[in-house]
């Protein structure tokens, strides 16, 4: 098996070191990495001005398989996330049919196996179908060789609060999670965008902050009341990020996650009626952004995930209220935590690898094991690594990006920071920025 | 102009000129021959997804009276309702050789995609799109205000003139209202001063932005302000004190509603004695305007209807004719 020297890179942004990766594992570090007789053999690569983070971990991205492959494929998908840095990914549960049981889920790990390019680690639904009212076979899936351990309805919200109850009880066998999208149904019948002056403007129905809050602040209170792990998924208010503040300083088990497109974007956009800005929870205000930004800053908000969703063109090439909710995101996130968080100041690079890598793998459970991811830069550790140029400044070509749909909404937009490579436990799965051979793998650890 | 789509692409003094345009209109439709050839030759497509027989005519008048040809095309439901997108349907149209296409659809923003997306490359007339914008009847609502207001025996249409100074409730619905939304836009545009008196319900969230006043009581209003001008919107039935299907009604009942906010006879009274009062249409009476009211010689909804076709007429002809002069 090929070693690979990786010459000069800056681990978490700190001095040019090398760093040894062979046999699926970070062999050697620093001066004692060249030396090594493994070494000898090792390809180059030439890491100078690149920091080196661990292998970037999305919670929340839809591969869409099965059901619509013409969105996405689990393959295209993951290839596209290796090319943003990621080494695992998490795969949400509103495919066709629904991942509520362990045939599903184990379907849809195995593809990810098949693709190689990422770890892929199937969420399974909570409610049969996603209807919200019958717990799916969580245990099951648990059980499953996907190892199930994130749930979520994530497009629907469980509203009910007696499921959500069940669900938050019954997850603590396994050590699992509920990840909420928290949506109040009944005050987001129809909504369009978020709720305020925009929206009453251009006139599409209004998607009020409080329809949100309303669900954190509920499941945080139940998340205490039976002590279970709630995750929140897409927070996108400022009030959103108050409740999350305060179930912390109470001590419940509460974790929560923001989007790129949160950290970026506003209301403003719907005034071009373009779709591509139509996303579920909307993008919200000014005043939105920069709480979640210091949420996200000030460890508020443990991580950024990407919910990346493809659409077809059919899908957005059409009014507003007729098109799809959801924006492409895994090409782009970690230039959009450079460009808004490293280079503004208010992160380092030690905090992107924890939002994106470190801290989604804890709440994943896919921290521990032979498989696992969001580890530290340490000799012993897996060999999951991305390269990031942190100065690269690069145009969004939609037509440019790996994924099968075309729906990103930063066309055009110029961002910094741009991967280099990635390695998925020793073998590179993107190098000089271009997507190599997958790593099919897989059962064995080499 | 290349294209109508909000009364907030109307500066002063373009409405200004749209409204003397209307103006000219008009006196030709007293001629005993109507016609003008103005627009001889070109193509004028109604594309209706929604039913509005009202809209349709008065565009369908207005294009035939400038010669235009005219296709009416009612597209029975839409996209949203997984029928032909209205990308192809638009494209076909323009493949028949279309010059303009006036939109009447139930998704905001349907008009402001036909007319940026690339998808087409004739003009778009906004002839109502869901809860956002419908400009020609804001239009033919400031013509009929302007005239009745402003206009002297040497200047009966008030040609020229702007609407600095008078005062304009719009009262109802103003949450599903793209009629409140484009006449507070325009209005205040042309220098009126506009109120809009509605219960909370009914007011959109983000409204506090807009360049009008909120009052949630006619009466007060009508006390207080002595408005020149009183436009009563449409309340439609389903949205009344909730239905079958379990949504919620906006308020507990039609007869709550009247009391507090429709144009009774008394109300009628609170007006000043220039006032005017104007509606939409198609209107509900007894619920937000009584029979007194509709039928007062203070009622100029008859004439909102004629004006209605002069000021489509003028909006046509400066997208189509000026175009072409333009190039030439």
């Amino acid at each position: 098996m090929t070693t690979y020297l990786l010459c000069g890179a800056r681990l978490l942004g700190g001095a040019p070191t090398d760093v040894l990766l062979g046999e699926g594992r970070i062999l050697a570090l620093g001066a004692s990495a060249a030396e090594d007789d493994r070494a000898s053999s090792a390809e180059v690569v030439e890491a100078a001005g690149l920091v080196a983070l661990p292998g970037l971990v999305d919670l929340h991205t839809h591969l869409r398989e099965p059901g619509r492959e013409d969105a996405e494929t689990v393959a295209s998908g993951t290839r596209a996330a290796a090319l943003g840095g990621f080494t695992a990914v998490h795969a949400m549960a509103n495919t066709s049919p629904v991942a509520d049981t362990a045939g599903v889920v184990e379907q849809v790990w195995r593809l990810g196996r098949d693709a190689g390019w990422v770890d892929v680690h199937p969420v399974g639904a909570v409610s049969v179908g996603l209807a919200g009212t019958h717990l799916a076979e969580l245990g099951a899936m648990a059980n499953s060789a996907a190892r199930v351990r994130v749930f979520s309805d994530d497009g629907h919200c469980v509203d009910d609060p007696v499921l959500m109850r069940r669900a938050l009880e019954y997850v603590k066998a396994f050590d699992g999670v509920v990840a909420q999208h928290a949506q109040e149904p009944r005050l987001t019948q129809g909504a369009q965008m978020h709720e305020g002056i925009v929206s009453a403007e251009v006139g599409l129905a209004g998607w009020p902050a409080v329809a949100e809050e309303a669900i954190i602040a509920r499941d945080v209170l139940l998340a205490e009341h039976v002590g279970s792990r709630l995750h929140v998924c897409h927070l996108s208010t400022a009030g959103s990020v108050e409740i999350i503040r305060w179930a912390k300083a109470r001590g419940i088990p509460v974790t929560a996650e923001v989007t790129p497109h949160h950290l970026l974007l506003t209301d403003e956009l719907a005034r071009t009626y373009d779709p591509l800005y139509k996303v579920n929870p909307p993008l919200r205000t000014d005043a939105d952004v920069e709480a979640v930004r210091a949420g996200l800053a000030d460890g508020t908000i443990d991580i950024v995930a990407t919910d990346h969703a493809p659409h077809t063109r059919e899908d957005k090439d059409c009014e507003w209220a007729a098109a799809a909710f959801g924006m492409t995101g895994l090409e782009t996130a970690l230039a959009i935590v450079t460009s808004v968080m490293v280079t503004a100041g208010r992160m380092d690079w030690a905090d992107v690898a924890r939002v994106l890598s470190s801290a989604p793998a804890r709440i994943g459970r896919i921290d521990q094991g032979e498989r696992a991811q969001g580890r530290p830069l340490e000799v012993g550790e897996p060999a999951n690594l991305t390269l990031v140029d942190p100065d690269a400044r690069w145009t969004v070509d939609p037509a440019g990006l790996a994924s099968a749909s075309t729906n990103t909404p930063y066309g055009g937009r110029e961002l910094v920071g741009q991967v280099r490579a990635t390695f998925l436990r020793g073998r590179p799965t993107v190098l000089d920025g271009l997507a190599v051979e997958p790593v099919r793998d897989a059962g064995a650890l080499p | 102009m290349r294209h109508l789509l909000s009364a907030a692409d109307l500066d002063r003094a373009t409405a200004i000129e749209v409204l003397d345009a209307a103006a000219q209109m008009a006196a030709t439709q007293a001629r005993e021959i109507k016609k003008l050839p103005t627009l001889r030759g070109r193509t004028v497509v109604n594309l209706f997804f929604e039913d509005s027989t009202r809209t349709r005519i008065s565009f369908e008048t207005a294009a035939k009276r400038l010669s235009a040809d005219v296709i009416n095309f009612a597209a029975k439901g839409s996209s949203v309702s997984k029928g032909e997108s209205l990308k192809d349907t638009a494209q076909t149209l323009q493949a028949m050789g279309a010059d303009a296409v006036v939109i009447r659809h139930p998704a905001s923003g349907a008009p402001h995609r036909l007319a940026h997306s690339g998808w087409v490359g004739t003009s778009v007339v906004n002839a109502g799109d869901g809860t956002h914008q419908h400009p020609t009847q804001a239009l033919l609502d400031a013509y009929t205000i302007r005239r009745h207001l402003t206009g002297t025996t040497g200047n009966p249409d008030g040609v020229g003139n702007d609407l600095t100074g008078l005062r304009v409730a719009i009262v109802g619905d103003v949450l599903h209202s793209r009629v409140a939304r484009s006449n507070v836009q325009l209005l205040h545009t042309l220098g009126a001063e506009v109120t809009l008196v509605s219960p909370p319900t009914l007011v959109p969230v983000g409204a506090e932005a807009w360049p009008c006043s909120i009052s949630y009581h006619l009466d007060a209003v009508l006390a207080d302000q002595q408005p020149d001008a009183i436009m009563m919107l449409r309340v439609q039935r389903e949205r009344m004190g909730g239905d079958r299907t379990g949504a919620t009604g906006f308020f507990p009942s039609p007869l709550e509603y009247t009391r507090s906010f429709g144009l009774d006879a008394r109300r009628l009274r609170m007006l000043p004695d220039h006032a005017i009062v104007l509606h939409p249409g198609p209107m509900n009476r007894g619920l937000e305007i009584s029979a007194e009211a509709a039928d007062s010689p203070r009622a100029v909804i008859l004439e909102q209807v004629a004006n209605g076709v002069a000021v489509r007429m003028a909006v046509l002809y400066l997208l189509l004719a000026q175009e072409r002069e333009t190039l030439a």
